[in-house]
Formats: C-alpha cells, structure tokens, sequence
C-alpha cells in the first residue's frame, strides 16, 4: 500500500505543482493518474521513487516513510516504466532487463538467465537478446522498458505515461499485456496517462486529476462514469457526448445504443444484471 | 625525391620522435579535460569560469608559452617538458569545451531513465553520461590529435627534434623535397592517428552505428 498524507510540492518559483494532497494506493491494484498537462500526476508518480522530493507532507510503503530510504536504494526497489521505453542506448536488450539485478550486484550469468525468462514473460523473442534498443520498433522497446523494470520483482510498479508514443494499434495490444501482466504478477501499478480511455481500461481505481494535482474525482471506472462528481468530471471523461454519450434507440428487433456520433454500438438486453464492477 | 630516399632513416627516427612528444599531451589533454568538461557542463558557475579560462589558453601564442613555462615550473628553456606542458595545455583548451558540448547531448530522457532505474550519481557518470557523450568526445579527441601533432612542428623552434626538424633545416639548406617530406610526413602522422582513433571508437562504441535493422 502507498499512501499520501498532505503531501505539497512547490517549486523554487513559488509554483504549486501540488498542493496537500491525500491518496490511499491499495496493493495488488492498478491505480491510475490521469489528467491533462499541468495536473502534476507526474509529480506524484516521481515523488514516490524519491524522483522529486515533497517539500512537505509524508509518503509511505507499506507504513514506512520512503524519506527515510536511500533514494538510490528506494528505486531500485521499485520498477519504473517510462515513455518511450526509456533503454540506454548503448547497452543491448539484455543488459538493460538486467540493470537493475546487475547494479545489486547479481553475477552476469544468472542475471542474463533471469532476462532471457522476462523476455518470455514480456512476449518477446529471446533472439532480440543482443540486439541494441534502435534496432527493436517502439513496441518492443516499450516490452523491454517493461521487462527491466520486472527484473528485480517489485512490488510496485510505476508506469509514466508509457504509451504515449506508440501508434494506436501497439498501444492497443500493450494495454492488453498489461492487464494480463498485472493479473499474473500482482504487482501494485500506479499508471500515469492522459488518456480517459486507457485510465478506465486499465485501472481499478482511477484519479481524476485537476490543475494543482487537486483531486477532481476518485474510483473505479463504473462509479466515475456513473455518477461524476462534478461538471470537469462529466466533461473531462466525455460523458456527454461522443463514444460515452449512449442512448437508445428503438427498431422493429428491439432496442439498440447508438453513441453521439450516430453509430450504433450494441443492442440492450433486458436480463442486464448490476454487478457493480 | 632523391633527398628523400637518401634520408628515409632520418625521416623515420624523427616521425618516431614526433609521435612521442605527441602522446602524452593528447592522453593528458583528454583525462584532464573530462573532469574540467564536467565541470562546465554541470553548474552554471563553474561554466562561465571554465570555458572562459579554456577559450583565454588558447589563445596565448605558442612562443609566449614556450617563454613563460620555464620560470613558472623550474624547467629549462630547451627541455622537452616544455613542449609537453605547451602542447598539453592547447589539448585541455580544445577539449574541454568539447567535453562540456559532449555531456550536454546525452538525452535528458536517458539520463533520467538511469536515474529512475537506481543508478547512484557516480556510476551514473561513468556509466551512462560519458559513454554516451562519446561520440562527441570522440569528434574533440580526433580535433584535438591532428592540432597537437601539426602544431608539436614548432618544438624544434626551441630545439627539439622533431619533424619541425624539415622545415627549418630544408629552409635553411634551400631544400624543397625536405620541407615537403617534413609537411607530407606531418599529415601522414596525423591521418594515422586519426584513423586509429576512429576504429577504436568503432569498437569502444558499436552501439553508435547500429540503426535498425
């Protein structure tokens, strides 16, 4: 669990990136930041490898300050995906999955054992073992940012705005691999985007973010698209128009949802249970 | 051509010569230069200061240095130490800026994946910083090479042999073929050793050629 307390980031230029801020991160979930730029959802990912420093309030792992970690240690406890992939350039594929194992001082062999196996999990050919990171497609970089930062089994996982660059189609598939990753490894993601879409397809729980990293709205998906709290909210997640922005239809067969756009999307059925997920 | 092919040992024992007192002020020029280049590129202080010192090197005249280092290190006016700290001193000025320039083109990006990654600000350095900036420092190095070796010429001015030795003994003695062995000589020198520098770099750094495939 990583937990927030009034937690305040101002910059030397008297700029309030965040301004007391409380969030409770359960374990074992994905919980993502989303916001437009300047809502300081970065920051909040940064300050919790110790990236950035609050200039006051508390953060906590499981009930432990991270302040009173070695910063350096306190990263390479925590996985860390970045736009883009993040690899150094000058290392091949397996030396980066293997940073983090080879600056805790892991043997060569074994560590390159354990990326060759994170390859695998990441859905990647072993063969790209030796390949530098500008000979992989965006994509690929992207599976090896993910890899590295699984080498030294976090609990937690930190994602910042990972698939921002890649074309709509790999970023699809990436989602994808995510949840399914999430599923299997239990990992406590914190995810940052932009993107309302990805936000719900993603999270369990999602955080709405406004300017100043205040909190326009928290919960699951359902419970935001269902009742949103405000009118940035209902405005911010498209509620009332495009894709979101249902309504019904009624035809000879029954009745159909058409979105704003005039497309029809599905067909209602009447046994719909609430199941509240 | 005759002059030459008569005088092939003289022009190899002074190439040899030449590349000795070349070396060392490359090798020194380069390892001081990184710290002094960190420097630079690190605080905005240290920058204006650094650079500002580096631009003023190089533009004191070699003959001024050749006069000032013996009273400021207790040398001899003709001893070789004084062609080596002059040469020495040009590479640091030529090579740091280069230096600075170097670490200042590594992706911030990069540098912040490292960071984010665990890696302390040390290792950071060493690890990521300078061999990225390599290939830059690579280009100052290759600069830095061929100007110490056209320029260590003017040694033999203060009498120390080297391929300097052509051009004032050729003068001296009317001998064309002798001062266009000692020019032709210089570049030759000059070529092999950027050559050399360029295929150590190709194998120091295999990463920078590689585009996808």
């Amino acid at each position: 669990m990583i937990e927030f307390r009034s937690v305040t980031k101002t910059y030397p230029d008297g700029t309030a990136a965040v301004a007391d801020f409380d969030l409770v991160i359960p374990p074992h979930r994905t919980t993502v930041l989303v916001g437009s730029s300047g809502s300081g959802k970065t920051t909040l990912l940064r300050m919790i490898n110790r990236m950035v420093e609050p200039t006051s309030g508390v953060i906590e792992i499981d009930g432990a300050s991270i302040l009173d970690r070695d910063p350096v240690k306190l990263r390479r406890s925590i996985g860390y995906v970045l736009q883009n992939g993040g690899l150094l350039p000058h290392h091949k594929v397996v030396d980066n999955v293997t940073t983090v194992l080879r600056l805790e001082g892991t043997p060569r062999g074994p560590a390159r054992e354990r990326a060759l196996e994170l390859l695998d999990t990441v859905g990647l050919d072993r063969g790209l073992a030796d390949r530098y990171p500008s000979q992989l497609s965006g994509g690929q970089q992207q599976r090896v940012g993910v890899a590295r930062a699984l080498a030294a089994d976090p609990n937690i996982l930190l994602m910042d705005e990972p698939f921002g660059a890649v074309d709509p189609i790999v970023r699809a598939e990436l989602q994808t691999e995510t949840i399914r990753l999430q599923r299997e490894l239990e990992k406590t993601v914190v995810f940052v985007t932009h993107d309302v879409d990805e936000a719900f397809l993603l999270g369990d729980q999602v955080v709405i973010l406004e300017k100043g990293a205040q909190v326009a709205q928290i919960g699951s998906p359902s419970e935001i698209l269902e009742n949103p709290a405000s009118e940035f909210v209902a405005s911010f997640i498209g509620a009332d128009r495009g894709a979101r922005a249902l309504r019904t239809k009624h035809t000879d067969h029954g009745t159909v949802l058409v979105d704003g756009r005039g497309r029809t999307q599905g067909v209602l059925v009447d046994d719909l249970v609430e199941d509240g997920a | 051509m005759t002059w030459v092919l008569d005088n092939l040992d003289l022009i190899g024992r002074l190439t040899v010569e030449h590349l000795r007192q070349c070396v060392l002020p490359i090798v020194l020029g380069f390892l001081v230069s990184i710290p002094a280049g960190w420097l630079a590129f690190r605080f905005r202080l240290t920058r204006g200061l650094v650079l500002t010192v580096v631009g003023l090197l190089y533009t004191i005249p070699s003959l001024a240095l050749f006069a000032l280092l013996p009273p400021l290190l207790g040398i001899s006016f003709l001893s070789e130490v004084n062609l080596v700290v002059a040469l020495t001193i040009y590479a640091v000025a030529i090579m740091t800026r280069f230096v600075a320039d170097a670490l200042a083109s590594v992706d911030p990006t990069v540098r912040q994946a490292a960071l984010a990654v665990g890696y302390g600000p040390w290792r950071r350095f060493w690890q990521v910083d300078l061999p990225l900036a390599g290939p830059v420092v690579l280009a100052g190095l290759r600069v830095t090479a061929v100007s110490t070796i056209s320029l260590a010429t003017v040694g033999i001015l203060i009498g120390i042999d080297n391929l300097g030795y052509l051009f004032t003994n050729g003068y001296q003695r009317q001998i064309v073929a002798e001062i266009l062995a000692g020019v032709v000589a210089v570049v030759l020198v000059a070529l092999v050793v950027d050559l050399l520098l360029v295929l150590t770099g190709r194998a120091l750094m295999p990463w920078s050629r590689k585009v996808r495939a």
